[in-house]
């Protein structure tokens, strides 16, 4: 080495010019160095990149970006370019310090020289084998196996020749009782009842399991069990993350995810559907909705962000789950460089990207089938109260006309103003302005601050200055304001203005008049805007906005939909403003009619607002819709239908006679049915550009990069849409190697505890291998061709012998296969967070199984919710209904703040996909079960039911009660065990002064009532024998 | 995951395992990543399975075996505090250099704005260094603790800032610090979690509970939330109606009925849970005892100005003290009250008045106690301020390119002052010391090398120090 050193350090010193008399010997001087610096990564054991640098054909050719040695030219030689540090992409060797200077120099004077290898003087040409995943799967032919009447389904025969290769035999199949619990913890994640049970065992019919299959699989809580690993990966929750962390309502997107489960809905259409809804031709309420799968990212509303960075956060987070939850391959390595080992290269990530990049980060209204129904009896009223107008009146049409023509062009000329914005005003929301000279505000929303706006107009007079609030698609609902109903509220509208010559001679300007097109009565503000003063806050009419006072503000909610249509307000100034050099004119938009938490939803902020000024005498706002305004614009002839009756929709209420009419319309309005809203993707109009960002880092920009697909992969459709649809039908492909693949593992995984491949997020070239890659290239063609019918997927499964296998294991089996991938047995797994609870609720009769509907509040500490445990507090409605008692899948899903019962037993919090949850087994789970509120209140009501109706004697209730829990009878050393306990603590309970009811009861004060001759104190045996066998391993556990 | 074999089944399996460890985990460890030891061990494993929580020695013989974070949530302005900038003073009230600005990102005001001169004064700690007249306690341990003025962050947003500080990522869904150091190093204790995290001040951390998050390690390594008031510990009490003996009596049955399953299904995950259940027993039993300070002299409770009953962060150094003495691994104390957009004055103030006696007092309690040599105690928030002010004149912006932290303890060489920052406090010039570096230092003090300490996730090797860090050498005793 040493005399390497000395040979390169002399080359370094003879400088660039470097001629025969110090030409580089390559196998002295070099390979030394490619063996020691790089070949660890790019040589025989791994492909980094897939390049190796131990083989020259290999070399030569280079990896998944290129060649990296272009001979004569060091410089445009990627081999020199990275471990010399230049260009964008991170420096060889990864990972560890820079090579030496004279290693660099070497290689740079190397290429220069010609790159010169001599054959023979490295490892044999060597392939970079296509790895297996990136390969469409092809159906295997199944395989032989000696024992055949094992065989149930396909699966077996894969399985069976493994076991049989391996030398092991196939367990015995699991006794009636286990397989039904574990088939319905497995299908709905609910646990049989005993009823069900008893039929199941006592159907001697040949099909008596299939026919269980198929009455679970018709289960609607099929898919509200099948909806939690999807929204495991779609990172659902409940709230944005970060710092504010505050609610949002995305449950219509949860219940969407429910019902296309329960209805089977093609795997490749769920995932166009929740990728691209929105573009889908005349797209419905619910293909919308599933947009909100990518819209599950965090919103980070801290104050002083910069909206943009987090927006790509967003961005990058959607990638991640794609990667994850769809591809199953890890691509987000390559937000920042070529992927490692896989042949993903940083553009094509940011190809991909450029296909999500094109959104708005839209909310919507949503509602209800009821309310939908709601909705079209009132538009049904509404068209027929005007159809009738209409009819009443035969020249309508004429006098519409005339109207028209009268207001065609009544406005005066405004001026748009594109003011610069005081930062400190704002208290730290950002106003983007737009190219409209509106402003966008985002960001963090303060619930009070006075915005301070600067502006130098040319104009030598100003009379007024006109306020137009705006939609954006950005905003709530569509805005205009930043509320959570698309509302914000005008407190104060301030003016003052100085020469443009003389900046510093500020003086206010009196606001003389207001008008507006919308001017509300006065009524009190919404209790979700208290701000715990004591202040009588009210909003109402226009002239609120320059009454000088901190209690009022203008509004321009007027009731549901209504409320987020654009308006404008126009001011006109006492004495114009007059300067020959024109006027330095600030304006102040104070909006102080928010509450008292800036950490969660009460902003009531203007969204989007744009200012024009002008010189006309006492102006006033115009009082048609902008819409109105802009189809007048259209000649009458040209207008279409609908165009029409929004203009007489609008003229309509200026007509003196039909004001009955008029009244009796804005009473329907007022029955408009609030709904929900929901966050999705909404299509730009204009094409955002993607930039390749260096390093991942937004503020890098590098190339420009329009939408395309990695080339390793499957090429996009023929006549595939160049958008997030065309990416989105890509994706699900018949053609893709890893989709259908990597659904099928993960659905195997659930099953079974481990997926075929276990590294279920990855099956790229760094995934585990498959235990049987023959068994998951079968299945993903399998469920492809059954038209990606999930439902088919879990027949396959379920029906199985491999499933129908018992669970016990013996040391030998144990000691053979600890990690069980042979399948000898079946698994025996604790189940998941939420079913475990869902567990504890059906056996203690309390569930509530409604299927859907806002997220519900169980019992929760409250310190939680409050500093300095949460950031900011929180609110954590505790129910006292039956939704206390609803399946965990509906418990509110705060990102900072997880369900502490939830999160001890691993459920993830919704940072980001997870697609393979972990299973721990820890005392705080112990604590939790034996301790939680929820889990004693099971216990009581376990107890109860059972004195109610498990019969007379104790030894018939504890069958009852065991039953519930673990379906099967007890043994008999189990109930000796059982109404060993039951005996001693009934016993201290008669005998002691303790009140039975503080265990038996919820509250002690009002016992529930107890079947005739049963006794408080057994009430409390009971709830102490119920506690315990809630806490059975086994009743946690899928057998 | 959390497989413990059970005596009667797998005893055998158990030898080996522990034979094995001692053998291949001892000092000769060669080039295998620990990881990669892990996996053998346990996680997909072809060995018996072993409890992930199983004390396991590190790279190194380590100079920390456990760790007190002083987390001061918000960023403490280091020009009040600790770093001396008396040509901040002199230039109070213009506006900075424009070159120094350029490519500067604040969080809320415009970068071009009106230095702010320190508002309060430096005094000469007995020792000698410079420190604030706010800071009365922490100058009497100058000698005990090395104070870096040349911390540098990527973040200037709170939640990322401290995604960072405790993960090594701006994003969410990587482990945290103290979840990386259980992972390397098991838990001590039989009956109290191994990484454990108190909060105090206004609010919670802006990053949630993510701070101490396992990421994408299994949960066991996730840090456990206490309270220093209440039920220590959720769901720790037995709940109403249940008493001790009502508990022993049900714990006794549920301990025999997952028994007679045990032996007739034969899985060890049984035996694990029967496991569980008694530390959790025992846990019911110690938790409550470490958590009561009342039995603590009144000396003691007056070095920290800890008072029982009323939670605060100096109730919390005296908790962590106590824990640390059961064999709770990892500390976290979260005060989030830094955050001195206004207000700066008397607010900073109030939080030095709340942080510094309890602060001084637990360096000084462990160093009574012989704790000191072997418990790495770290001081510090997720960055500084500005040295431009914010609003009139009495608050300052997020600021990423400077700011202070302290170590004290666990192999950190003490009366050190490390790096320096600029004239105005703006960059730092001299032995900058990212938040990458700070973590490679603290695995190395646990005796990690912080490039082995690996976990597989989503098909690549994965650690706290990503591709970062180098381990700060000078300030290694």
């Amino acid at each position: 080495m040493k005399a390497i050193w000395i040979l390169s350090a002399w080359a370094v010193a003879a400088g660039a010019a470097a001629s025969a008399a110090d030409r580089i010997d390559f196998a002295r001087q070099l390979q030394p160095v490619l063996k020691q610096a790089c070949q660890h990564c790019h040589g025989e054991k791994a492909q980094m990149g897939g390049l190796r640098l131990d083989a020259k054909q290999a070399a030569f050719r280079g990896g998944h970006s290129g060649p990296a040695i272009v001979p004569g030219r060091a410089e445009a030689s990627p081999l020199y370019q990275r471990v010399a540090g230049l260009g964008d992409q991170a420096r060889m060797p990864m990972g560890s310090k820079p090579l030496p200077a004279e290693q660099i120099a070497l290689i740079r004077d190397w290429i220069n020289q010609g790159a010169e290898w001599p054959e023979g003087q490295s490892a044999r040409n060597v392939e970079i084998k296509k790895h297996w995943a990136f390969i469409p799967p092809r159906r295997p032919a199944l395989p032989e196996v000696r024992r055949l009447t094992w065989v149930r389904t396909p699966v077996d025969r894969f399985i069976l020749a493994r076991l049989e290769r391996e030398g092991l035999a196939p367990s015995a199949e699991a006794d009636r009782v286990t397989l039904l619990r574990r088939l319905s913890l497995d299908l709905t994640g609910l646990p049989p009842t005993p009823a069900e049970v008893d039929a199941f065992v006592r159907d001697r019919t040949p099909k008596a399991f299939e026919k269980q299959v198929e009455r679970l699989l018709a289960s609607p809580h099929y898919g509200e069990r099948w909806a939690r690993h999807w929204l495991d990966a779609a990172r659902y929750a409940d709230s944005d993350g970060f710092e504010k962390d505050k609610s949002r309502q995305v449950w219509f997107y949860r219940d969407w995810v429910i019902r296309a489960f329960n209805r089977d809905l093609p795997y490749d259409r769920f995932i166009i559907e929740q990728l691209a809804g929105d573009l889908l031709p005349q797209a419905s309420q619910e293909q919308i909705v599933a947009t909100g799968f990518l819209r599950n990212s965090m919103i980070n509303e801290e104050g002083g962000i910069d909206p943009e960075q987090f927006r790509m956060e967003a961005m990058f987070d959607r990638m991640d789950a794609i990667g994850k939850s769809v591809l199953g391959i890890t691509i987000q390595c390559a937000q920042c460089h070529n992927h490692k080992y896989d042949p993903l290269l940083q553009e094509d990530y940011y190809r991909m990207f450029a296909f999500l990049n094109n959104a708005h980060e839209a909310n919507v209204a949503v509602y209800t089938p009821e309310e939908q129904a709601r909705r079209a009896d009132l538009f049904r009223q509404v068209r027929e109260l005007e159809a009738g107008l209409q009819h009443r009146t035969p020249d309508w049409a004429e006098r519409m006309a005339r109207w028209e023509d009268r207001v065609r062009d009544d406005q005066p000329a405004w001026t748009v103003i594109r003011p610069s914005v005081d930062d400190i005003s704002t208290g730290g929301q950002r106003y983007f302005q737009l190219e409209d000279g509106s402003f966008l505000a985002q960001g963090y929303a303060p619930t009070k601050h006075r915005a301070k706006f600067t502006t130098q107009t040319t104009l030598k007079k100003v009379t007024a200055v006109r306020l137009e609030l705006l939609n954006d698609p950005n905003l709530p609902l569509g805005g205009p304001g930043r509320s959570i109903r698309g509302t914000g509220a005008l407190t104060e509208f301030e003016v003052e203005a100085a020469p443009a010559n003389a900046p510093d001679k500020t003086v206010p300007v009196k606001i003389a008049r207001a008008t507006a097109d919308v001017s509300p009565p006065e009524r009190p503000l919404e209790a979700i805007f208290f701000d715990k003063s004591d202040k009588k806050r009210l909003v109402g009419p226009i002239e609120f906005a320059i009454d000088g006072k901190e209690e009022t503000a203008w509004t321009h909610d007027t009731g549901p939909v209504r409320r987020n249509l654009p308006r404008k307000a126009v001011f006109v100034f006492e004495q114009p403003v007059e300067f020959a050099e024109g006027a330095v004119l600030h304006i102040y938009l104070s909006q102080k009619h928010g509450g008292w938490n800036s950490d969660d939803n009460q902003n009531h902020n203007l969204g989007r607002m744009r200012l024009s000024v002008t010189d006309a005498p006492d102006p006033v706002a115009d009082p048609l819709p902008a819409r109105v305004r802009e189809i007048l614009g259209v000649p009458r002839e040209q207008r279409t239908p609908a165009q029409t009756q929004a203009v007489f929709a609008y003229w309509r209420t200026t007509v003196p006679e039909w004001s009955a009419v008029n009244r009796r319309i804005d009473e329907l309005w007022a029955t408009h049915p609030e709904g929900s809203s929901q966050l999705v993707l909404a299509e730009r109009d204009r094409m955002r550009e993607t930039h390749l960002l260096l390093r991942g880092d937004f503020l890098k920009p590098g190339k420009v990069v329009a939408g395309g697909v990695p080339g390793f992969l499957h090429p996009m459709p023929p006549g595939a849409e160049p958008n997030r649809l065309g990416f989105a039908r890509w994706l699900v492909d018949r053609n893709s190697a890893t989709t259908a693949r990597s659904l099928v593992n993960r659905v195997w995984q659930q099953y079974f505890g481990v997926g075929l491949v276990a590294s279920s997020e990855d099956l790229g070239s760094q995934a585990d291998p498959p235990s049987h890659p023959e068994l998951l290239d079968w299945l993903a063609v399998e469920f492809m061709d059954a038209g990606w019918s999930l439902k088919h997927l879990h027949r396959l499964i379920v029906t199985s012998a491999t499933y129908r296998q018992s669970s016990k294991v013996t040391p030998e089996l144990y000691e053979r296969d600890p990690q069980n991938r042979l399948l000898a047995r079946a698994p025996r797994l604790r189940v998941e967070a939420e079913i475990v609870r869902d567990i504890t609720l059906a056996a203690s009769g309390l569930l509530e199984p409604t299927v859907g509907g806002p997220s519900v509040y169980p019992p929760a500490p409250d310190f939680l919710f409050q500093p300095p445990a949460s950031y900011g507090p929180k609110n954590w409605y505790e129910e006292k209904g039956a939704n206390r008692y609803r399946r965990a899948l509906y418990t509110f899903r705060f990102r900072s703040v997880p369900y502490p019962m939830l999160q001890i037993f691993d459920a993830p919090n919704g940072d980001m996909s997870c697609v393979r949850r972990v299973r721990s087994n820890t005392p705080l789970q112990a604590l939790t079960s034996l301790n939680e509120p929820l889990f004693l209140e099971t216990a009581r009501a376990l107890a109860l039911r059972t004195l109610r109706e498990g019969g007379a004697s104790d030894a018939a209730r504890l069958t009852y009660a065991f039953r519930r829990c673990v379906a099967r009878h007890p043994t008999a050393e189990e109930t000796a065990e059982l109404l060993g306990l039951l005996e001693r603590q009934t016993r201290r309970y008669q005998e002691d002064a303790r009140q039975p009811w503080d265990l038996a009861a919820d509250d002690p004060a009002r016992p529930p009532a107890l079947p005739p001759g049963v006794t408080p104190a057994q009430a409390a045996g009971w709830t102490a024998v119920a506690r315990v066998l809630l806490n059975l391993d086994e009743t946690i556990t899928r057998e | 995951m959390n497989r413990e074999p059970h005596p009667s089944l797998h005893r055998h399996y158990r030898e080996i395992t522990r034979r094995w460890f001692f053998e291949q985990c001892g000092v000769g460890l060669g080039g295998i990543a620990l990881g990669h030891l892990l996996q053998q061990a346990g996680f997909a494993a072809p060995v018996a399975p072993a409890n992930p929580l199983a004390p396991k020695p590190p790279h190194h013989a380590p100079k920390a075996k456990r760790v007190v974070f002083l987390f001061m949530a918000g960023a403490p302005s280091h020009l009040e505090l600790f770093d001396y900038k008396p040509q901040l003073a002199k230039f109070d009230g213009t506006l900075p250099p424009a070159d120094l600005l350029k490519g500067y990102r604040a969080a809320f005001i415009n970068p071009n704005s009106k230095l702010l001169g320190p508002k309060y004064k430096f005094v000469r700690a007995p020792n000698g260094t410079l420190i604030s007249e706010l800071l009365p306690h922490t100058a009497t341990i100058l000698d005990d603790i090395a104070v870096v003025k040349s911390m540098v962050t990527d973040a200037f947003n709170h939640a990322p800032g401290q995604l960072l500080m405790n993960t090594g990522s701006q994003q969410f869904g990587r482990p945290s610090m103290g979840a990386w150091v259980t992972y390397g190093l098991g838990s001590e204790s039989q009956d109290l979690p191994a990484f454990v995290v108190f909060s105090s001040g206004k609010k919670g951390p802006s990053g949630g509970n993510s701070c101490w998050g396992s990421g994408f390690l299994p949960t066991v390594y996730q840090g456990v939330q206490f309270r220093g008031s209440g039920e220590p510990v959720l769901y720790l009490s037995n709940p109403r109606g249940v008493d001790d003996e009502v508990q022993r009596d049900s714990l006794a049955s549920l301990r025999k009925l997952n028994q007679m399953r045990l032996d007739a299904v034969g899985d060890p995950e049984i035996a694990t849970r029967i496991n569980s259940f008694e530390m959790a027993f025992r846990m019911q039993a110690t938790a409550p005892e470490v958590m009561d300070i009342s039995k603590e002299s009144q000396a003691t409770l007056d070095m920290y100005g800890a008072e029982p009953g009323k939670p605060s962060f100096a109730n919390n150094c005296l908790l962590a003290r106590r824990l640390l003495e059961k064999g709770v691994r990892f500390i976290q104390l979260y005060h989030e009250a830094w955050d001195q957009h206004g207000n700066l004055v008397k607010d900073l103030k109030k939080n030095c008045e709340d942080t510094d006696r309890a602060s001084a007092a637990l360096v000084k309690d462990l160093k009574q106690r012989g704790l000191l040599d072997d418990t790495l105690v770290i001081w510090g928030g997720e960055f500084g301020r500005t040295p431009m002010v914010q609003g009139g004149d009495d608050g300052r912006d997020h600021h990423p390119n400077a700011f202070t932290m302290w170590l004290a303890g666990g192999g950190i060489k003490p009366g050190l002052v490390l790096g320096e920052s600029d004239e105005l406090g703006f960059n730092v010039v001299k032995d900058k010391v990212h938040v990458h570096d700070l973590h490679a230092t603290l695995l190395h003090l646990l005796g990690f090398e912080h490039t082995r300490l690996t976990y597989r996730f989503q098909g690549r090797d994965f650690r706290l120090t990503d591709v970062h860090g180098e381990v700060v050498s000078s300030l290694l005793a």
